[in-house]
């Protein structure tokens, strides 16, 4: 990569690789002495441990797919032979179900914290793009895992979300075809799902790589959201954030055993452990609690719309919640350029400090109303959620037109050393300004 | 922790301890170091462990057959655990040939008598110990080897009528599974 000056290592072997193809000095730089900012909070954490969560679920997966079968008639029966006769696949099986919620988990805090924080603003726009694209990436992996299991939810699950696609006017119907590869969810359906989820991790993984890469250059943001000015704002990252990385993963691993050891199940569904029948579809059909709010958005278009007074239907209700879910994630793309304030950090921006709670309880109304039936009052919690939902991205720009910024600190270590600029460390008169 | 009470005089002014001595913060590397590896360790266990036979696999490890239809001079080949297991009612003259046979002359000395519990019934896992070929005997008209036996026709090993090698590049013995006579006319093989 960097074609600079190479570091000199104790260890001879390290330095005789290090000198033909710099990786330690690349790992000492990018890692070790990498200036990261000194003020970083326990949202910081959460970069790291969607890194970890990725790398035990790609680990765990390869595992079980030495077991499973990609067979309609095998499938069901592959998951529960893992369950019960091969050794420890239980508990493979469980890190591995309920990695992909805590993956979600760790996710959204990830994108909650870039939202606060403004991390998502120049010049880190592009950092955040490829972000929303990991995100995509791992809904659509997290979706072609549900079905592998070959259950109720998986079969139907499946139906419902490919035939999204029968919406898109004159050719969503052969598109439909050609997702399945037949005329129903089938075993093409199955066997072409398993190789993409098989895939699509390892291709997160190198668009993960791409999101660390594009960091280094920028640098991490900080609850301040402003830049450090020199070396007294930031702290080596080693081995000031490698120990505090490991203290947030030690504890979300903990959580997540939790759910593998006390509650295997309580993040699934039932009906997933009843084999696929194509004949009966359950009564009531949720996706796993990650995609609910973009279900809840799929639903709260009842309508169709079209020219007022006239019978002519512009947007049928079916395509119009299928563009609206799309649009849903499709915004966060543009966020960086909505957003017309310069402050980052929510802590100096008095209305978007309140507003960005409306997209939180529109988060959670969205989640609550797409676990439930589609009848009443439920649709209309989901209608009003999607309403707030694109009103705060869609609010943003006169936001920041008429928002006035509480006054930024003049310096990452100002306000806790209370030095000025030549302030070098911890050891700098403490007391002066208290 | 423990070691502070052990070593009173070190730790804080480790400055003054640079050198080839060794201070807390060594053994503090080491224990986290040696708890990391068992950890590790212990997390490798369950993964490692799921790529052996599973349960069900297990359960199938044994099987029982039946000697009634087979007639003397006749073999017959089952599968257990995915192998072929030789089961050759052997002829008096078999027997007499692989019970005279010099201890001298052979590669891999065994008696016949530790080879078939009854004489009359010989059961051999039919894979050549050489490089896993299955070898040519079963039937009558079968090229049987220079030795009346078996004949591996991948790599030429010469086995007797005790299934031992006694030609070719063979290291060892055709091998005995682990069986037991039910009845007189069934077998447990595994």
């Amino acid at each position: 990569m960097a074609h600079g000056p190479t570091s000199t290592f104790k260890n001879p072997v390290v330095n005789w690789v290090d000198q033909r193809l710099p990786v330690f000095t690349m790992i000492q730089k990018e890692y070790g002495t990498f200036p990261t900012p000194r003020n970083f909070n326990y949202f910081w954490n959460f970069g790291a441990i969607a890194m970890v969560v990725l790398v035990v679920m790609i680990l765990t997966g390869i595992f079980l797919a030495m077991h499973y079968t990609a067979h309609t008639s095998m499938a069901f029966a592959s998951v529960e032979r893992i369950m019960r006769d091969v050794n420890f696949g239980w508990l493979i099986r469980y890190i591995h179900m309920n990695g992909a919620s805590m993956f979600f988990i760790a996710v959204y805090i990830h994108i909650f914290r870039g939202l606060y924080y403004g991390s998502y603003k120049k010049p880190r726009e592009l950092l955040w793009i490829l972000g929303v694209v990991i995100f995509l990436l791992m809904m659509a992996t997290a979706f072609m895992g549900y079905v592998l299991p070959w259950g109720q939810m998986s079969f139907w699950g499946a139906t419902v979300i490919t035939n999204l696609f029968s919406a898109i006017p004159v050719v969503g119907g052969d598109i439909v075809t050609l997702l399945w590869g037949g005329f129903s969810v089938d075993n093409p359906t199955l066997n072409r799902f398993f190789a993409l989820h098989y895939l699509l991790p390892f291709v997160i993984f190198a668009v993960v790589f791409l999101h660390v890469a594009a960091l280094h250059v920028t640098g991490s943001n900080n609850p301040l959201g402003i830049e450090p000015k020199g070396p007294q704002d930031t702290v080596p990252f080693h081995p000031y954030y490698t120990v505090k990385d490991s203290f947030g993963i030690t504890l979300f691993l903990i959580f997540w055993a939790a759910f593998v050891f006390f509650a295997p199940n309580f993040l699934g569904h039932p009906d997933n452990y009843i084999p696929a029948n194509p004949l009966v579809t359950p009564a009531h059909i949720v996706p796993e609690w990650y995609f609910l709010p973009f279900y809840a958005i799929l639903r709260a278009v009842t309508f169709n719309i079209g020219i007022p007074f006239t019978d002519i239907v512009l947007i049928e209700a079916k395509l119009g919640g299928v563009l609206l879910m799309f649009g849903a994630i499709a915004i966060l793309f543009v966020l960086p350029w909505l957003d017309t304030s310069p402050v980052r950090s929510a802590r100096f921006r008095p209305i978007y400090r309140i507003w960005i709670w409306v997209f939180v309880a529109a988060f959670a109304m969205l989640m609550y109303a797409g676990g439930k039936p589609a009848e009443q009052p439920y649709i209309a919690i989901g209608q009003l959620g999607t309403v707030l939902y694109f009103a705060f991205f869609l609010a943003l720009p006169f936001i920041g037109w008429i928002e006035k910024p509480r006054p930024l600190p003049a310096s990452i270590s100002k306000p806790v050393l209370g030095g000025g600029p030549l302030a070098s460390g911890v050891t700098a008169k403490p007391m002066e300004k208290a | 922790m423990a070691e502070s009470t052990h070593m009173p005089g070190h730790g804080h002014g480790s400055g003054t301890h640079a050198g080839d001595e060794h201070n807390r913060r060594d053994f503090l590397y080491l224990a986290a170091g040696a708890t990391g590896a068992v950890g590790a360790a212990c997390a490798a266990w369950p993964f490692i462990s799921s790529m052996n036979p599973a349960a069900d696999t297990l359960a199938l490890a044994s099987i029982e057959v039946d000697l009634t239809p087979i007639q003397v001079g006749q073999a017959i080949t089952v599968t257990w655990r995915g192998k072929p297991v030789f089961i050759r009612r052997r002829s008096e003259e078999e027997i007499t040939a692989a019970k005279n046979v010099n201890m001298a002359e052979l590669v891999d000395p065994q008696a016949d008598e530790a080879r078939a519990t009854k004489p009359e019934w010989l059961v051999l896992v039919g894979v050549c110990t050489h490089l896993g070929c299955v070898p040519l005997g079963q039937k009558s008209t079968d090229n049987r080897g220079e030795f009346g036996g078996w004949f591996c026709p991948c790599h030429g090993s010469h086995y007797d009528t005790s299934g031992r090698i006694r030609k070719g590049p063979a290291p060892t013995n055709l091998a005995v599974p682990e069986y037991a006579f039910l009845t007189d006319t069934s077998i447990r093989i595994g």
